[in-house]
């Protein structure tokens, strides 16, 4: 009775393996039903969706300018502190002085990518960038300076 | 000799092993003391702190608007659910009305995350049990789900797309047509994984009957989602205590009276198919209009205590804020589904075989940084 109870559930266990097997046999002769993507291979047709967030980037016209007003509503919503503007006073063509962005650092090892800084900006002077492959052997190349050399503020943006 | 202040052999000829915290199994970070005679487990002893990152204390000193990105690495399988209980429980502090679009896109986000977290739990179950295949099967039908975040939350995994008053962006045009595409993919794939995994001789004797957990016990040990549902225990908050849409939707609360891993197994696959029925009911009906209430640039909520409820992937997640006016909570707690879930296993684990430990881990279905926080 034992024995028979033994060899049958070997039996079984060899029926339902098999029947697992016929699953990837399955897949195993239909190779174009598969979906793996061949990264790094395809990163010349890599194409990251529209809203993918990599790193926060401001984007420059041709004239080297900027919208970054210097107002610091991002720092101010960035939850970890990644984004630190260091302003200055610059005086204008009329005499009048008006605050100015120094340096705009943004610090990658903090940035969780939350998009928080973004959504907070009332000029849409930064926005996020789609690269993501940001290993690099010094962490203190993650330390980035977002604003050009020389780059200066749009007209007309307040 | 000794390992950890204690000696490897006790009086009473007790083996001792430290199981993880780099245990493969174990998913992640955590440290099982066992205590063994021969092969059958005498005591369990669960030894946290090794994630801690103090996620709550961290809130105390973050705006209602930032703290809600960091609930994401809590559970981050269900980082949706997390942030919606968040930002759920801030709503209910301003008394904001949420737009009815939001709340569809909300509830529509939290079945997909519920749907991709369940499949990677399906696919990790079959990998802890020594079945491979299932693992690369259940990681395809989560890409698809994870390709649909992506294009409109702009993010795989820490989305952070729910925001007080609503959802971060609305949703991206290629949402419906893709959703659909991919619910579609998905169903035809059910069977798939029963073939693979449900009728198997070897992984039905090696969860069934394992584990055991009564229906008293596991509401005496705070157990809830689909491991307190397998004990019999109706704990559904969407279907309890409904938020967002889950009035509007119709669907079954998964109950189970096995008590057995292979009870939590089955409760978890059939969960799938309710989520994906939910998808379909809202996904041709979503309103039209605003996705985000309007609020104030500095939210500051009124003095007092509020809490909210919400049902992850893996069960109740609570969160209690205590407000005194400021612009950032005075307290924050979150009641997480793990922790109580895992201070069963000592319970469970009691006279079991030492390989039926990893089994009952994995229908309990861990993540370990929601159990630290």
């Amino acid at each position: 009775m034992f024995l028979k109870e033994y060899f049958s559930t070997v039996f079984k266990s060899i029926g339902s393996l098999l029947k697992g097997m016929r699953l990837t046999g399955y897949y195993f002769t239909h190779p174009k039903e598969i979906v793996t993507e061949q990264y790094p291979d395809n990163r010349a047709t890599l194409k990251m969706a529209d809203r993918f967030r990599g790193e926060v980037i401001m984007p420059h016209d041709e004239l080297n300018e900027h919208r970054c007003t210097g107002c610091q509503a991002c720092e101010i919503a960035c939850p970890n502190g990644s984004i630190k503007i260091i302003t200055q006073q610059e005086l204008q063509p009329d005499g009048k002085k008006k605050k100015r962005i120094d340096t705009w650092v943004y610090h990658l090892d903090l940035c969780t990518m939350c998009n928080l800084c973004i959504e907070a900006c009332p000029t849409t002077a930064i926005v996020m960038g789609q690269n993501f492959e940001h290993s690099v052997f010094d962490k203190k190349q993650l330390k980035k300076i977002l604003n050009k050399p020389g780059s200066k503020l749009k007209d007309g943006v307040e | 000799m000794s390992l950890l202040g204690e000696d490897v052999m006790t009086e009473d000829g007790e083996f001792v092993i430290n199981m993880g915290p780099q245990h493969p199994s174990t998913h992640g970070v955590l440290h099982l003391k066992v205590w063994l005679d021969g092969e059958i487990i005498k005591k369990v002893q669960p030894h946290l702190g090794y994630i801690h990152r103090s996620i709550e204390k961290m809130s105390e000193n973050l705006s209602y608007r930032n703290f809600i990105f960091a609930t994401s690495r809590m559970d981050y399988l269900s980082a949706h659910m997390n942030n919606e209980a968040c930002a759920l429980t801030v709503e209910k502090g301003l008394a904001v009305e949420v737009p009815a679009r939001a709340k569809v896109i909300r509830t529509l986000m939290a079945e997909l995350t519920r749907l991709s977290s369940h499949q990677l739990w399906w696919g990790c179950t079959g990998l802890d049990l020594g079945a491979v295949t299932p693992f690369f099967y259940a990681f395809r039908e989560r890409e698809a789900i994870n390709g649909i975040m992506e294009e409109t939350c702009g993010a795989r995994l820490t989305q952070n797309y729910m925001v007080p008053g609503g959802v971060m962006f609305d949703l991206h045009p290629n949402f419906q047509a893709r959703t659909k595409e991919v619910i579609k993919q998905i169903k035809d794939k059910f069977d798939e994984y029963d073939q693979l995994l449900t009728g198997n001789v070897i992984f039905e004797q090696r969860t069934k009957g394992v584990g055991y957990i009564s229906k008293e016990d596991a509401v005496s040990w705070g157990c809830t989602g689909p491991m307190a549902r397998a004990s019999g225990v109706s704990c559904d908050i969407r279907k309890l205590f409904p938020y967002s849409a889950y009035d509007q939707v119709k669907f079954e609360e998964i109950l189970d009276t096995g008590g057995d891993c292979y009870a939590r197994y089955m409760v978890r696959m059939a969960e799938m198919k309710q989520s994906v029925s939910i998808i379909e009911q809202l996904i041709d009906t979503i309103p039209e209009g605003e996705f985000q209430a309007k609020t104030k640039a500095v939210i500051k909520l009124p003095k007092g205590e509020f809490y909210q409820r919400v049902e992850t992937a893996r069960g109740e997640l609570g969160v209690y804020i205590v407000s005194d006016g400021a612009a950032s909570p005075y307290r924050v707690k979150y009641r997480s589904p793990n922790f109580s879930n895992l201070s069963a296993l000592p319970h469970m684990s009691k006279g079991a075989k030492i390989g039926d430990l990893v089994a009952i881990m994995a229908t309990i279905d861990l993540v370990i940084p929601d159990v630290d926080r």
